[in-house]
């Protein structure tokens, strides 16, 4: 029985992860660029839903709401300042910059919050589900998590087969040139796609925040390089592959942490991270990439 | 309709197009001739938008396009159909159609266009749920041309629309493109088979090395001595 709460709660901390990497993943497969500064905009999440919460008192859906509109408006804001103007810039330029804006987000969030660390409130839910004559306990909590990504998962795939924008962004995933053929906006599809992973991102947050209820500027470092790891694990730039990475991530994570060492678990993680890496370089379900000449 | 005036292109330092102009006029089929790497498919690319000229224009119907964004000279009636077709290999047949149809709202038309581009290439409609990438090379450049039309176009650019296919199917492509033309849209056509673009251009120009060095009718440049040496296989 302990096995199962231990694998359940695996999967819910994988379900944040997968939040989180659909974010990294879909940037990846777009803009073909890895937004290091991602994570942060978790933090920015957390941050707002926080004083949405204990300091106006709005009741929690709005918090939620606020929080996905603010991180999708700062995501989309570094895209355009930060990100566009290096489109046709070599990647380790960009990568650099990402890495800058990270450091920039967690600076001021210290210079507006301040470095201490914040409880974050209970705003989704409290209590549990028992079962088997209470030997069995999952919270509420983590019921919510993982339906939460279960919902994110079937109902992003849905948009990117099913839309006409969504569509667009696969075209231009597969080859910009040929989409802005079509009189596919490549512009406008990037900011798309960066306001989607950023208002996921303020999901992840408010989600994460509820589990572990601390809150400080640096918050979305670590899950941050834990869900770019679930995203490669997986096969970055496919959305499957995020959900999987993401879950195995988890598991891994969780139980190592239950039964081999607590302070090992980072690295036991990394290590399958590196053995799966060299077995399969483009990842779980990655697709091999053709290389154009 | 189409204009190119004095249009130089650079990468870096290196001038790929030298200063050349020619011009489509609206219903003609017009083709550039000239072996690999002469600039033709950097011309198509600059008009298209996806490259911008260091010098000179390109203009549509009189109006300046090459400051125009890409996905804009689309929308203004300049479809392209590329070299090597770049079909989206991992979307359905449909959907590739559907998304050469992506700059219009007019559903009812769109569907209209799709039912004409099913009938000017049966082989789509029997595939239209497959996946573009399954298709053969024949039936991806069906697949490009039709993507092409679904956007309506005034002008369609066609790069290399016979590259890697057999003589069969190159004739094939050719009498779609005659057709294609008889229903009112101009074509400019970049070709290496200069024997098969000349023989169905109403005019044509020879570019070498990023510079127009002859042009003339279809028929004149089948009959000129030098195009017949150096083009033609003597």
């Amino acid at each position: 029985m302990t096995f199962l709460t231990y694998l359940i709660s695996g999967l819910a901390l994988g379900s944040v992860y997968a939040i989180i990497a659909l974010g990294y993943t879909m940037v990846y497969g777009i803009a073909k660029m890895l937004n290091f500064a991602h994570g942060d905009i978790i933090m920015a999440g957390g941050y707002v839903a926080f004083y949405a919460f204990s300091k106006f008192g709005l009741p929690s859906y709005l918090c939620i709401i606020l929080s996905i509109a603010v991180s999708t408006i700062i995501g989309v804001i570094i895209e355009r300042l930060a990100y566009k103007p290096l489109r046709q810039a070599s990647s380790l330029s960009v990568l650099i910059t990402a890495i800058g804006v990270s450091y920039f987000l967690q600076n001021a969030a210290q210079l507006m919050f301040g470095s201490d660390t914040k409880i974050f409130p209970a705003m989704l839910t409290e209590g549990s589900l028992k079962m088997f004559n209470g030997q069995l306990t999952i919270s509420y909590l983590t019921i919510i998590t993982i339906v939460t990504c279960i919902i994110i998962m079937v109902g992003l795939t849905a948009f990117i087969n099913k839309t006409k924008i969504g569509k667009a962004m696969r075209a231009c995933a597969e080859d910009k040139g040929a989409a802005q053929l079509m009189g596919i906006n490549v512009d406008t599809t990037i900011s798309v796609t960066f306001a989607i992973g950023s208002g996921l991102a303020a999901i992840a947050a408010v989600l994460l925040c509820s589990t572990y209820p601390s809150l400080s500027p640096t918050l979305g470092s670590m899950p941050g390089i834990k869900a770019f790891t679930a995203a490669v694990f997986g096969g970055i730039g496919s959305i499957p592959g995020a959900l999987l990475g993401g879950m195995l991530l988890g598991v891994i994570e969780n139980l190592t942490k239950a039964y081999i060492s607590t302070q090992l678990s980072d690295a036991i993680v990394f290590t399958v991270l590196i053995i799966v890496l060299l077995i399969k370089p483009t990842g779980l379900l990655g697709k091999k990439e053709n290389v154009k000449v | 309709m189409l204009k190119v005036n004095d249009l130089v292109v650079r990468y870096g330092v290196i001038e790929a197009i030298k200063g050349i102009s020619f011009e489509v006029n609206d219903g003609e089929i017009v083709t550039l001739i000239g072996a690999n790497g002469a600039g033709k498919t950097t011309t198509m690319h600059t008009i298209s938008g996806l490259l911008r000229p260091y010098s000179g224009n390109v203009e549509l119907d009189g109006i300046d396009i090459s400051k125009v964004p890409a996905h804009k000279i689309v929308e203004m009636g300049v479809a392209q159909c590329p070299e090597r077709r770049r079909i989206f290999a991992s979307q359905s047949v449909e959907d590739n159609l559907l998304l050469g149809a992506y700059t219009r709202k007019d559903k009812e038309e769109i569907e209209k266009d799709l039912a004409n581009v099913y009938k000017l290439f049966p082989r789509l409609e029997e595939r239209n749920k497959q996946l573009g990438g399954t298709l053969s090379g024949g039936e991806q450049q069906m697949l490009a041309m039709g993507r092409a039309l679904m956007s309506k176009p005034k002008i369609m650019l066609l790069d290399e629309p016979s590259m890697g296919l057999s003589p069969l199917l190159v004739k094939e492509i050719f009498s779609i493109i005659k057709e294609i033309n008889d229903n009112g849209t101009s074509i400019l056509l970049v070709e290496q088979n200069a024997k098969m673009a000349l023989s169905i251009a109403k005019r044509a120009y020879v570019i070498e090395t990023g510079r127009i060095v002859m042009s003339g009718t279809g028929e004149e440049l089948l009959n000129s001595e030098d195009i017949r040496k150096a083009y033609l296989g003597g």
